[in-house]
């Protein structure tokens, strides 16, 4: 006989990866989430909508939307939200499992993500002077024409370093980091 | 202020060393001056920002649970972070292993890989600003001050990540704390009431529309409540306000010159420490027309805006 | 002795025990027990079959002691103690074993498991039921005087439904006045009747009625006793107002220069001296000194009242006293406090001038409010264009209140036709769900649809004065996610009223405490059960009524208090009442007179003989707890129906080894001197 399929099995992984993902079974629908957001107007669908599609089990969608890639991370709606639901982090999940399924919209701010974290791996510092010239130089040619007036003055004033910052023990984060991905392709939080 | 507590680990995070440097100057002359030490943790690496949990979350806490590890390790119990984003991650990453069992032991199981582990709350992570109000204190703090701020009219702006999502007992849509700090400066403080609203975060990387408007809604406010300048807890927030104000004027059509200072900087100068050596100039929004007005004026008790004068009103809850 | 014959009965409760328990493996196994004579299972013991069993076997097997395994002893154990006794068996010879609560309900996933605890309860009560000792309950008389505390709707109705009937009353009141909340409002809802036109009759009646003593301005400080005869220690607090001599005319509060906000009965919005009368038509008609605002009290001088006073009633001296009542049974109807919004800052109150709570804007629309029944800003002249109503603030929120308000929908509707009716103003409603279930109050919904008074389906996120836009500057801007819509909107407004939760008062644990009743988890006051007993408590005697139980409206409040006016008349009616017999006995002869238990008695219920150098338990007046028991260091108190022995047993018998057949275990314990 076949394996029951549980009923919402992309819902119930929604839950499984996000700490205390679990109250979202009591989301009321409200919309304290989406009326707090600061880019709640920029979003495709608001937070509130998209546990009601991801409650539906509707993975794609969910996965498609541009809201959790809008978030900015100011927690309004998780300290706002009546049931007490870690939103914040669940935009993190949401944004995780898009990119881990290569779901994500095009239009999705994933590689930015990817190439701050890229500096991290290598020099264990964020770097952003090679943030700043590499990400631009690739989504927004005409806007580093303005950037680069910016960039001057925050090179003259010291404020961007034009070469990485280095931890001494970089051997020891990458074996960290290698082991802890080895880990996060085991199973679920 | 007792002997064992003016010590403290401490975690200055890429942007004191970059974007936010004067955020680190004025934070190592201030300490000096209020006879504080704070030890650099040896080798501490990125908290990995907003950035590293939408990759993957055990590799996220990994990486800042090394942090706390080396700082716990190096006979650190508390740590004070200046940048609002390190205090978030650390704190995060701390309480959540603390919370979730299973959790812990992935993060650890990585840890062991570079000969590391961390027990949950061996270290108490704490933002700068509450180690200040809280350890230090406002009587302390006031009688350092030589050079009050007299009639500089401020916003204090406190951003998210202080105050959301844990509290520590302040409020966590209006907190007053670096309010009555500002005050002990001698400053005028305006009603702000966006002050723990969003500067737009990575988004102004990211997207610039949305991240434009957010900060475009918090000079406003700032402006409308006739602030000289705004103050801030967090690299991100000055960052943003400061560096992107030129652009935002240029997208909306407005003309604001809101200069955007470091909490410490105020400190350091009302502490009579001269302004280059509390960062002074690296804001890119010039301060000096404001600071022009330090050590002129009396200081008047804040008054609420808009206060209609005619007819009885009726009594303020 | 005689023989044992023990009849055991094992209830399906429908689902809720065959559903996890195998009840006819646990009836079989129960027949095998030493001592039983039947076991049998039955789909609902209570009904009048499954007791017609018990009531046949009693009789034609000629049990000695019967044990229902079924629910909780809560509900039931008095059901089967008549079908005893009906049968000729002594009603305290029979033994509930909660296999319902204690075992179906908790181990719902593990059949096994909920079947070997049904077992193990089972031979508890077994062992337990062989032990036990036919008793007789004490008769008591009632007294028909009855204490009434709070003087609010509910309490008013339950004391005129007393009196009415010819029973003494003492209504208390902490307030000056009574009245409760209803006095605050202007309208009430669906019908929009004038609250205090419905209301004020009933207050004067309270007042004025031969068979009702009104103690205002009186807090209960202890009570003491139990059903039937309770004795009270109530502080009547000192109003320095001479009542004897006092006509209510006025001229003292006219007079007194100490003017403060009336946190009280204005609800903050507006001012009232320091001597004062709460309102025109409050009960009593005396007014009462504030000391805290007082200025002779503060400043030692200024006694302006006194100088005005035509009848000499002013009275500095005045002393708090302490009057004691001896009554049958009390009524509690403390009613409710209101949240404070101050807690969620993101809705500005406080703050932000023109953002006023529920009980603000009751005060403001009241014709004898602060405005004169205009609804106007914070500055007192403007009239508002535009305004919000906020539902839900401090309820459906696990951050502060989890439950639903019951109100608050209903009040928000009846503010948007007074707002509109007298302004003309926008009224815009944000929430979650609309909320109308009672008689008419759907209807009323419908016709504020029709009054185009609009409705937001979203939980506000935000008031500020943050202004963002044109359109938005000097306005409040609520923001919120229509979800109707899916967009996040923002709705400029003149005023704000946010619709505060109802939370029990800020010492209802205190005053469930001093009552011997217990409290729900949000702080109201627990019924004895939530549907078929909703105004009795677990403290026989006590009763409950209005809000302090729950959120209700104004019916729902009046009925609790006629209800609870019933349910003491039947108490009256009966004339006396059966107690428990399950109480502490000390063995004179061999009590060594050391008084240990004297002072530990939570009851004070064992006095001291001298003559005899004995200690005596007055049964009226004890409880049954065994402290006493517990402590006495001769082991001479017994307490009936818990007896060590019983006790020992019941212990026993739930440790039978159920896996493995072994038996009755043992277990090891020290004979009490006395039984030994």
């Amino acid at each position: 006989m076949e394996e029951v399929q549980t009923r919402k099995p992309f819902f119930d992984r929604v839950m499984a990866s996000t700490p205390g993902g679990n109250t979202l079974l009591g989301c009321l629908q409200c919309g304290t989430c989406g009326g707090s957001c600061p880019s709640g107007p920029d979003m495709d669908a608001t937070p509130r909508k998209l546990f009601a599609m991801a409650r539906a089990n509707m993975e794609e969608d969910v996965l498609l939307s541009n809201a959790p890639w809008y978030c900015v991370s100011c927690y309004y709606c998780t300290v706002r939200c009546p049931q007490e639901i870690p939103i914040t982090d669940l935009m993190y999940t949401f944004k995780r499992m898009a990119i881990e399924s290569g779901h994500y919209n095009a239009e999705s701010h994933a590689d930015f993500s990817q190439s701050f974290c890229g500096y991290i791996e290598h020099y264990g510092r964020s770097f952003e002077f090679g943030l700043a010239t590499r990400y631009h130089l690739t989504h927004h040619p005409l806007q580093m024409v303005r950037k680069t007036g910016l960039g001057f003055q925050m090179i003259q004033k010291g404020r961007l370093n034009t070469a990485p910052d280095r931890i001494h023990d970089m051997p020891q984060l990458t074996a960290i980091l290698t082991e802890a991905k080895r880990i996060a392709t085991e199973d679920e939080l | 202020m007792s002997q064992e507590h003016n010590a403290y680990g401490y975690y200055p995070g890429c942007s004191l060393k970059a974007t936010a440097h004067a955020y680190g100057d004025s934070t190592e002359r201030v300490a000096e001056v209020l006879g504080l030490t704070l030890n650099e943790v040896a080798d501490w690496n990125c908290c990995g920002a907003t950035e590293y949990m939408s990759l993957s979350a055990i590799p996220a806490y990994s990486l800042i649970a090394r942090n706390l590890s080396l700082a716990a390790a190096q006979g650190h119990q508390e740590m004070i972070s200046p940048c609002s984003a390190c205090y978030l991650n650390l704190r995060k990453a701390n309480d959540s292993m603390a919370k979730y069992p299973a959790l812990n032991e992935k993060v650890n199981r990585a840890l062991g890989a570079g000969g590391l582990h961390y027990d949950p709350n061996s270290l108490h992570i704490r933002h700068l600003l509450d180690m200040m109000v809280e350890d230090v204190g406002y009587e302390t703090i006031a009688e350092h001050v030589t050079k009050p701020l007299s009639g500089l009219k401020v916003a204090c702006y406190y951003g998210c990540l202080i105050v959301r999502p844990r509290t520590d007992g302040y409020n966590p849509e209006y907190p007053m704390h670096l309010d009555r700090l500002m005050q002990t400066l001698g400053a005028k403080v305006v009603d702000f009431p966006l002050k723990t609203h969003c500067c737009g975060g990575h988004m102004t990387q990211i997207s610039e529309e949305t991240a434009f408007e957010l900060i475009r809604r918090l000079l406003h406010n700032a402006a409308d409540y006739g602030a000289d300048m705004i103050v801030t807890v967090c690299p991100m927030c000055q960052l943003n306000l400061d560096a992107y104000q030129p652009q935002v004027n240029a997208m909306f059509g407005t003309n604001y010159e809101i200069p955007i200072l470091f909490f410490t900087q105020l400190m350091g100068l009302a502490f009579g420490i001269p302004a280059r050596e509390v960062g002074m100039g690296a804001e890119i929004t010039s301060a000096a027309p404001a600071l022009g007005k330090i050590g002129h004026e009396e200081m008047e008790p804040a008054r609420p805006k808009r206060r209609d004068k005619k007819s009885l009103p009726m009594p303020q809850p | 002795m005689m023989e044992d014959r023990i009849g055991v009965y094992v209830c399906h409760c429908g689902h809720n025990i065959a559903g996890t328990v195998d009840v006819e493996h646990v009836a079989e196994w129960a027949a095998s027990l030493p001592g039983v004579a039947i076991a049998r299972d039955y789909k609902f013991m209570c009904s009048s079959l499954g007791q017609e069993l018990v009531e046949k076997d009693i009789q034609e097997l000629g049990l000695t002691g019967v044990v229902v395994a079924a629910c909780s002893p809560h509900m039931h154990e008095p059901t089967f103690r008549r079908a005893c006794e009906r049968a000729g068996l002594n009603r305290y010879l029979l033994e509930m074993a909660n296999i319902r609560e204690h075992a179906s309900w908790v181990h719902q996933h593990d059949v096994e498991s909920a079947t070997e605890k049904a077992k193990s309860l089972i031979s508890g009560a077994v062992r337990r039921v062989m032990e036990l000792e036919p008793l007789e309950p004490f008769m008591v008389d009632i007294n028909d005087a009855t204490m009434v505390v709070g003087g609010g709707v509910a309490g008013i109705n339950a004391a005129l439904e007393l009196a009415n009937a010819g029973h003494p009353v003492y209504l208390v009141e902490r307030d000056p006045s009574i009245g409760g909340h209803m006095a605050q409002f202007d309208k009430t809802f669906p019908t929009l009747d004038c609250s205090a036109c419905i209301l004020t009759p009933r207050m004067f009646d309270a007042g004025n009625h031969p068979n009702i003593t009104l103690l205002s301005y009186s807090e209960v400080e202890q009570v003491d006793g139990y059903v039937g005869n309770f004795t009270v220690r109530v502080r009547q607090k000192a109003r320095h107002v001479d009542t004897e001599l006092c006509t209510g005319c006025g001229d003292c509060w006219e007079k007194c220069p100490a003017k403060v906000v009336d946190q009280e009965y204005e609800a903050g919005l507006g001012y009232r001296t320091a001597i004062y009368r709460p309102f025109p038509q409050a009960v009593p008609k005396y007014p009462v000194i504030d000391e805290e605002s007082c200025i002779y009290y503060q400043k030692g001088t200024c006694k302006a009242c006194e100088k005005f006073c035509p009848t000499g009633a002013i009275d500095f001296d005045q002393q708090d006293t302490e009057i004691v009542l001896n009554v049958g049974n009390i009524v509690l109807a403390t009613g409710y406090d209101l949240f404070d919004p101050r807690r969620v800052p993101q809705y500005g109150y406080g703050r932000l001038a023109n953002v006023f709570t529920s009980l603000e804007f009751e005060r403001m629309l009241n014709a004898a409010g602060p405005t004169d029944g205009k609804v106007v800003l914070r500055d007192g002249i403007t009239e508002p264009k535009s305004v919000a109503v906020v539902h839900c603030v401090g309820s459906r929120d696990e951050n502060y209140n989890p439950y639903c308000s019951a109100v608050c929908c209903m009040a928000a509707l009846k503010f948007g036709h007074l707002v509109k009716e007298r302004t003309g103003a926008d009224v815009t409603s944000f929430y979650i769900d609309i909320r109308t279930t009672a008689k008419n109050y759907e209807e009323f919904y419908h016709r504020l649809l029709k009054e185009e008074m609009e409705f937001i389906r979203g939980r506000v996120a935000e008031v500020t004065d943050a202004a963002r836009m044109p359109g938005e500057e000097g306005k409040l801007i609520v923001q919120v996610e229509d979800t109707l819509i899916g967009k996040q909107r923002r709705i400029p407004v003149d005023m704000v009223i946010l619709m505060a939760a109802m939370e029990p008062r800020n010492d209802a644990t205190d005053v469930a405490h001093t009552f011997g009743i217990g409290c729900s988890e949000a702080g109201f006051f627990t019924e004895k059960h939530p549907k078929l007993d909703p105004v009795a408590t677990m403290t026989d005697g006590v009763f409950i009524a209005g809000v302090c139980q729950g959120p209700k409206d104004i019916p729902d409040s009046v009925s609790q208090g006629a209800a609870a006016a019933a349910r003491v008349l039947t108490l009256i009616g009966q004339g006396t009442i059966a107690i428990e017999p399950v109480r502490a006995n000390i063995d004179e002869e061999h009590c060594s007179g050391c008084r240990i238990c004297n002072n530990l008695c939570p009851y004070t219920a064992i006095e001291y003989l001298p003559d005899l150098e004995v200690s005596r338990v007055n049964p009226a007046l004890c409880k049954g707890c065994g402290t006493c028991v517990a402590a006495c260091p001769s082991q001479v108190i017994t307490g009936q129906h818990f007896t060590f022995d019983s006790i020992m047993a019941q212990i026993e018998g739930v440790l039978y080894d159920t896996y493995n057949g072994n038996g009755y275990v043992s277990v090891e314990h020290e004979v009490p001197l006395a039984t030994g």
